[in-house]
């Protein structure tokens, strides 16, 4: 039967009352899956199958998140960075996420996901390039990862295409669409995930609902009262999880990448909260307040999984200061690398636009390497004209 | 008021609102913080949630329903964060805005004012510096306006929210807090389509509008002195509709011409104004009509931004050319 065939048409006694056919949303909000409380107390039987390794593995990388974004703000601050999306507070949703996700999967990010990239194989000195805005850090596709999309909702649709792609290979891997709150207020988001349903693609529409789109709250955002049940009327499941709890994450996610991988795109939606500024531009003290900022730092996801592993045991086979300078020595190693790397000449600029270089693209490349070498003066403007 | 550019868009946004209680400010992020650079500052304690607001992250939405409170009979002044994101709206500016009054016969009108800072130079973000105003330009009933001194800003805004038909109004966002000016403290208005000659000359017209002016000016200034010579220069100011009259009397004074802008070369707005020019001064022209431009490339990261915007040195050496050749028509 046809999805518009869902009754019959014969006139007769009308088929139960108004309130029997009027769709609304749950009264209560579905809850947040969760393995790990705040305290760090778990349900033994509830734990993902991770080996000790594993979860130490997941350990270092949250704390290299946290390196990064303490790190990544200070050289902005000192001019050495150009803008900055910290991540803090979201160690467990990066994370999480993409250490559930297999080698042969592909990451479409949105900018806040730093450990997500380095998970599946962006090196650290590229993500150092591309907020310094050398375009080489785009080139991951042997890493599996897609250029971040800034602007909002424009990878959407494309990662549908290309998790379509997949499936017309009969291939296992899905496609990953890192987004934020906002996205599901574009329009590309929601032609991109009806669209997604129709084909039935292996992608995975992973929201990291950070609670704000800049100023602008989850309340402000939508009417609705999850991101997670967005795919209802698009026929998409959804799964809503506690974002700063890395193992209810790293399971949803492994569950719905088993279910997205057999043609059932789903929407993930991890709760987390974003605790630093949404970049190094903003000033979040004009739209929320520092209490809630605190009661957020409470339920802070790499705090959470140290009590966790505090209760697990295993926490005295780790030397958190060991990590911490085992993840700064990693950032020095990659900064030196950012700092020696040759990004080009001002053909940098021209030369990727088109397979062949077109003449007119020619002449005026030639034009201006011919300027600068008259007009050596120009690089007085260039280097050390004022910015902003 | 001595004002910065920004500045002058607030102070236009509260004089527009406290005159007329039918002007409406919203966008993302414009209401709690003042927008991402502060243009809308102190207006939603000023006049209030109703007419100061906070979107979703949604531009064809904003587009689209600055058509529609604009056509029921409100003012929207609805900012764009960022020149980068008016694509998503651009079906809304070509399908509805820009045609309504046309394709009611004149039966509804949508008076509403798009704003977005645009170009490059703020080592912003990838998508956040893009300089296609010849495509907005492109669109039949979009009037496309850029100013680049803090008076015009203010005048000129004042002037497009009263406009009776749609514009999308270009704030030259490094030019944001680039210099101050003294602007008037109560309304007054700079009318749309008009260009400014900020310099009289005699030997050449330089031709530019919004984030390229300071450097043309300066461009031109350092012409003089190393040349002897005399050079005209013209803030265009609105690009639609186009002040033909002001360029065409200009280039048949001098006879040479060049034109600035940071979008990319070709079917840049440059083109146009050089087959306006052809088309009516051809026979005054003494060498062909010069452009410095961007390159047909996207406005890169902030790695190489800077090496993409012409800078005065670019500029001096396009004047150069055009007084250097002769042999016109």
């Amino acid at each position: 039967m046809s999805q518009l065939d869902d009754q019959s048409l014969e006139l007769g006694a009308p088929s139960g009352s108004i309130a029997e056919c009027t769709l609304s949303e749950p009264e209560k909000t579905p809850q947040r899956y969760r393995i790990v409380d705040d305290e760090g107390n778990y349900d033994p039987d509830a734990l993902p199958p991770l080996s000790n390794e594993e979860l130490k593995e997941l350990y270092r990388w949250m704390v290299l998140q946290q390196v990064i974004d303490v790190r990544m703000v200070k050289l902005q601050r000192r001019g050495e960075m150009g803008t900055y999306a910290s991540g803090r507070g979201q160690e467990a949703s990066m994370a999480g996420c993409a250490y559930a996700l297999e080698d042969q999967d592909w990451l479409f990010p949105y900018g806040r996901e730093a450990t997500a990239l380095l998970i599946q194989g962006m090196p650290l000195r590229d993500l150092l390039l591309y907020w310094r805005g050398v375009e080489d850090a785009n080139k991951q596709r042997k890493n599996k990862v897609f250029p971040p999309a800034i602007a909002i909702g424009t990878h959407i649709p494309v990662g549908v295409g290309f998790s379509w792609g997949m499936s017309l290979d009969n291939s296992d891997a899905i496609t990953t669409l890192y987004h934020g709150d906002g996205h599901p207020s574009t329009g590309e988001y929601q032609a991109g995930m009806n669209f997604a349903s129709v084909i039935d693609a292996p992608a995975l529409f992973y929201c990291q609902n950070n609670g704000y789109s800049i100023s602008a709250s989850f309340e402000q955002q939508t009417g609705a009262k999850t991101v997670a049940q967005k795919g209802i009327a698009y026929g998409l499941d959804g799964i809503r999880v506690d974002g700063n709890d890395i193992l209810a994450v790293y399971d949803a996610v492994r569950t719905a990448r088993e279910h997205v991988s057999k043609g059932n795109p789903t929407i993930v939606e991890s709760v987390s909260y974003r605790l630093d500024a949404h970049t190094t531009n903003d000033d979040p003290s004009l739209y929320r307040d520092d209490e809630e900022v605190a009661q957020w730092e409470e339920k802070e996801p790499v705090s959470r999984f140290e009590s966790f592993l505090k209760e697990f045991g295993l926490w005295d086979d780790i030397d958190e200061e060991a990590v911490r300078e085992e993840a700064n020595e990693q950032f020095d190693q990659a900064k030196e690398a950012a700092d020696a790397y040759d990004s080009g000449g001002v053909e940098e600029m021209f030369k990727y636009l088109y397979d062949e270089m077109p003449a007119e693209l020619e002449r005026q490349l030639e034009a201006f390497e011919q300027f600068l070498e008259e007009r050596p003066d120009a690089y007085d403007h260039i280097e050390h004209r004022p910015k902003g | 008021m001595n004002a910065t550019l920004v500045e002058a868009v607030n102070d236009a946004l509260q004089t527009a609102m406290a005159g007329n209680d039918r002007v409406v400010v919203y966008g993302e992020d414009v209401a709690e913080t003042g927008g991402v650079f502060r243009a809308t500052q102190g207006l939603k304690d000023e006049f209030g949630d109703d007419r100061v607001l906070d979107t979703p992250i949604t531009e064809i939405a904003i587009a689209g329903s600055a058509v529609g409170l604009a056509m029921y009979g409100y003012r929207p002044v609805a900012e764009i964060q960022f020149s980068g994101f008016i694509p998503p709206t651009f079906n809304q500016l070509v399908s509805m805005a820009s045609r309504i009054r046309w394709r009611t016969r004149g039966e509804m009108t949508a008076p509403m004012v798009i704003r977005a800072p645009y170009g490059g130079g703020v080592r912003a973000l990838e998508h956040h510096s893009e300089s296609l105003e010849a495509a907005y330009a492109h669109v039949p009933g979009l009037q496309v306006v850029i100013p680049s001194t803090p008076h015009d800003t203010k005048g000129m805004l004042l002037s497009a929210i009263e406009e009776p038909d749609p514009v999308l109004f270009l704030e030259p966002k490094r030019l944001y807090r680039s210099f101050r000016e003294e602007i008037p403290d109560e309304e007054y208005t700079v009318p749309l389509g008009e260009a400014a000659v900020r310099k009289e000359g005699e030997d050449i017209t330089v031709i530019s509008w919004g984030s390229t002016m300071p450097d043309t000016l300066a461009a031109a200034e350092t012409i003089e002195e190393e040349r002897g010579v005399s050079t005209e220069v013209i803030d265009l100011r609105s690009i639609s509709p186009l002040d033909k009259e002001t360029i065409i009397e200009s280039v048949k004074k001098t006879g040479k011409a060049v034109v600035v802008h940071e979008g990319p070369k070709s079917g840049g707005f440059a083109a146009e104004l050089i087959a306006t020019i052809n088309e009516d001064a051809l026979m005054h022209l003494e060498a062909p009509v010069h452009r410095v431009t961007g390159f047909d490339v996207p406005i890169p990261m902030l790695g190489m931004e800077d090496y993409y915007l012409p800078n005065p040195p670019r500029i001096e050496e396009g004047i150069k050319r055009a007084l250097d050749l002769e042999g016109g028509v």
